[in-house]
């Protein structure tokens, strides 16, 4: 059987197909310690030098509107009330009261129970499965720190999905990974897929969570991305947010070095998501450069490219009007939440 | 899979055409013409002067003096009046002033000379600002800290000065090389008459500049302008106590020839063909930033650059393949442009020099692969290049193309690694890309080059001595080796012999 052909297979035959062997703790191991290593100093090296690519005016103007159509606007807190999730609806759908040509937003990110007061507020501008609108992408599995049995995962998955999630953002067991036992994280992950999978047959989108900060080492972070794509992930998302360091851009390029190599073996396009930390425009374009160097500009888009953030928006506004009008504004231009 | 299908071969697309950045010149107060700088001052030169044009542009910058055998005199007779009345006799302490103050204005000035430097060389400013100018601040901190310690260089106690010295330095790293040859020579307390090269005497001229704003004693520092005449003169001047020399390998030979046996201390760093080793279990993303950064900084135009890449069989096709891709996001144009990565070639001379070896390369069979960059009307370019099936007998494996052309050659095992990489008459650098620590150490003891880098490429540092085997030269440059060039040991190492051999 070709590659090609293996595409259309369940996540676990495909695997087995890459794999050339039984799915076995065994085999799974040899597997990604096959994959190439990681050399610390040379990443970040390389990661520096995209961050020192300089962006003027017109590259600029449409930066700033694709990271705001690239943003999962998010609320992740224990303290979070219907009141809250329903404000920031209303800042994803319309992020910049003073300038209608505002793009939206790619989804807003909440947990599972918030869900339904997430498509009330949203309304129309909700995609609700279709390919048009703003997301809505629930965090499951326990999040964030997935410390629970695995009937306890599906159980979080699928009540989100019941309750119209378009998205799930499920976090990877980091005790297992960091104990050597892939299979384990490679059968959750699977799992969780399925549970995504809706009445109607069609699936949400699953973003696996590999809470790098945790992770450790830049060799871990890629043999858990591999795992993820393998085990049928559709996006790789850094962090929960909850942990520090969340994102940084030497991690995300190496995630987009393991989606630039999937996709190199198998033509398939795997999503990448940034999340935590990322405040700044400025920060954000060297991301987008990053994508742009090392995947190509066609992943600065929604359904290939994500960043989690809930302050980013507002920096990337006031860098907006900036550019529209040509003065700095200030904190009080824009929205909070 | 067609290449189409890949997000990797990037087209000219939207946002990857980065609107211009260009660093502004108006911090550059250029001057039309420049003189030598001779005790302290600028003097003309007797010589028919020159002008220096931008190889990006072909448009002039400034005219240049042209120093003639009477300049060169002048200039000797200044270094040495000044090493006997003042800097020989100044506390190495003191020195060591000078020397931090100088360090302190090439920061304050960074900028100016990094833009000075890309205008007049023709190298992306990104490197110029990021890598040249901080290392040339480093390289006089470093020294400037070794000016009161001599005694403890190695060389016994009281080592002592050597005197004038004749510093002859090349045009690809014109600011850079300046430094590694002023300052541990007046950290070690002899007086300098250097000799940029005369396509890049621009920021030579700067560095004049900051030389009379550090109050450096008159003399000390000379500069002479001029080509090959007046390097001849000067490393020929009777009254000059040592040489040092950076650049072709031809000219180093005629320079030691035509010093032998006049007691002339010498350095000479010369050519170089390095192998850059990449083992199948390497950390391949890595390793093709490094092949790029070994070959491609600088448009190839690094002694040490890394041209030959010896890749082990199995990944041979894949390390091809991820550095095609690479090099397809290269941008090439404007020196000047912060986004700029490939600079324009130097001279014509020398883009001719490139085109000459390159079509030898096709002629003699190899695979000829360029990078599709955008190329500027004017100027002196040539796209990033890779050579397949290249043999180890072909041209282009053996002669330094100074340019940025890569040959790629394979192995098999760690010991025809070796074999071919020491298959070369330079020995000035070599890259081991692995990921196991013992290979690396391993492969590193075997190669004969003077450095040695593992899953890295072209880095430098002040306190890492620097120089060739064979034909890429001899002596150390920086570090604690670097000082021994410029010193003498006052016979503490050697035991006591009285005249007529008697003990």
């Amino acid at each position: 059987m070709t590659i090609e052909s293996a595409i259309a297979l369940a996540p676990a035959e495909r695997a087995v197909t890459l794999i050339g062997a039984d799915l076995t703790e065994k085999s799974l191991k040899l597997h990604l310690e096959g994959l190439s290593g990681v050399d610390a100093v040379g990443l970040e090296k390389r990661a520096a030098g995209l961050g020192t690519r300089s962006i003027k005016t017109t590259s600029k103007a449409w930066a700033l509107d694709t990271i705001i159509k690239l943003i999962d606007l998010t609320t992740l807190e224990g303290a979070d009330t219907p009141g809250k999730v329903r404000s920031l609806a209303a800042k994803a759908v319309l992020p910049d009261p003073g300038d209608s040509s505002t793009p939206q937003v790619a989804a807003v990110c909440v947990y599972g129970d918030m869900v339904p007061f997430a498509a009330e507020a949203l309304g129309s501008a909700w995609s609700n499965g279709s390919d048009e609108g703003i997301n809505i992408a629930a965090v499951a599995t326990a999040f964030p720190s997935g410390r629970s049995s695995l009937p306890i995962k599906i159980a979080d998955t699928k009540e989100a999905v019941a309750n119209g999630a378009d998205e799930i953002d499920m976090v990877i067991d980091r005790g297992a990974f960091l104990a050597g036992k892939y299979g384990i994280v490679f059968d959750q992950i699977v799992a969780v897929k399925e549970a995504c999978r809706r009445d109607n047959g069609t699936y949400t989108h699953l973003k696996v969570i590999l809470e790098t900060g945790e992770l450790n080492t830049y060799d871990n972070v890629r043999k858990a991305s591999w795992l993820s794509i393998l085990a049928g992930g559709d996006f790789i998302k850094t962090s929960t947010g909850k942990v520090s360091p969340a994102a940084t851009l030497p991690v995300t390029l190496l995630m987009l070095e393991v989606v630039r190599d999937w996709h190199l073996l198998t033509g398939e396009k795997i999503g990448v998501k940034p999340a935590g930390g990322i405040r700044s425009s400025k920060d954000a374009i060297k991301y987008l450069v990053t994508v742009a160097e090392t995947v190509g500009e066609e992943w600065l888009q929604p359904h290939l490219f994500r960043f989690g953030a809930s302050s980013l928006l507002n920096d990337v506004l006031m860098q907006r009007q900036k550019l529209t009008t040509g003065h700095y504004s200030g904190p009080d231009y824009v929205t909070i939440d | 899979m067609t290449e189409n299908d890949t997000a990797l071969s990037v087209k000219a697309p939207s946002f990857l055409d980065y609107a211009p950045a260009p660093e502004s010149t108006s911090i550059l107060h250029l001057k039309k013409h420049y003189g030598l700088f001779i005790d302290g001052e600028f003097v003309d030169g007797r010589g028919d002067s020159f002008t220096t044009i931008s190889p990006a542009t072909e448009k002039a910058i400034a005219s240049i003096s042209n120093a003639n055998n009477a300049d060169v005199d002048a200039a000797v007779a200044a270094a040495r009046k000044a090493y006997d009345r003042t800097w020989s006799k100044l506390s190495g302490a003191d020195r060591g002033k000078y020397l931090f103050r100088i360090a302190r204005l090439v920061q304050e000035r960074a900028r100016e000379l990094a833009v000075a430097e890309s205008l007049d060389n023709g190298k992306p400013i990104k490197e110029s600002r990021d890598v040249d100018v901080p290392l040339v601040a480093a390289w006089f901190f470093y020294y400037a800290g070794w000016a009161d310690k001599l005694d403890y260089a190695g060389l016994g106690p009281n080592p002592q000065s050597l005197g004038v010295a004749a510093q002859v330095i090349p045009w690809n790293f014109p600011l850079l090389m300046l430094a590694w040859k002023i300052a541990p020579a007046l950290a070690a307390g002899n007086t300098v008459v250097i000799k940029p090269a005369e396509t890049t005497p621009l920021s030579a001229m700067i560095f004049a500049e900051i030389l009379q704003q550090a109050g450096l004693p008159n003399g000390v520092v000379n500069i002479v302008t001029g080509a090959g005449d007046t390097g001849h003169a000067l490393v020929n001047h009777p009254d000059v106590n040592k040489v040092a020399f950076t650049g072709s390998t031809g000219v180093g030979r005629a320079i030691a020839k035509s010093i032998a046996g006049t007691g002339k201390k010498v350095t000479l760093e010369l050519g170089g063909k390095a192998a850059n080793i990449v083992f199948d279990d390497a950390p391949i993303d890595q390793a093709i930033e490094g092949i790029v950064d070994g070959i491609f900084f600088n448009q190839g135009h690094v002694c040490c650059a890394g041209s030959r890449l010896l890749v082990q069989e199995n990944i041979h096709d894949e390390v091809v393949d991820r550095l095609k891709a690479r090099l397809s996001t290269l941008r090439m144009g404007d020196p000047l442009d912060k986004n700029t990565d490939i600079g324009a070639i130097n001279s014509k001379a020398q883009l001719e020099r490139i085109h000459e070896l390159s079509n030898i390369g096709e002629a003699e069979g190899a695979e000829r692969w360029t990078a599709k960059c955008d190329m500027p009307q004017t100027g002196f370019w040539f796209a990033p290049t890779i050579f397949t099936n290249v043999s180890t007998s072909s041209r282009i494996a053996r002669e330094e193309v100074f340019g940025p052309v890569l040959s790629v050659l394979t192995f098999r095992t760690p010991a025809e690694a070796v074999a071919k990489a020491n298959n070369t008459p330079y020995g000035l650098s070599a890259g081991i890309w692995s990921d196991k620590g013992s290979r690396i150490l391993a492969v590193a003891d075997k190669l004969r080059a003077g450095v040695i880098w593992a899953n890295t490429f072209n880095r430098f540092d002040p306190a890492s001595p620097f120089g060739g085997y064979k034909e890429s030269g001899y002596g150390r440059e920086g570090g604690r080796h670097g000082l021994a060039s410029y010193l003498e040991s006052s016979g503490w190492a050697t035991p006591a012999v009285t005249k007529g051999g008697k003990k």
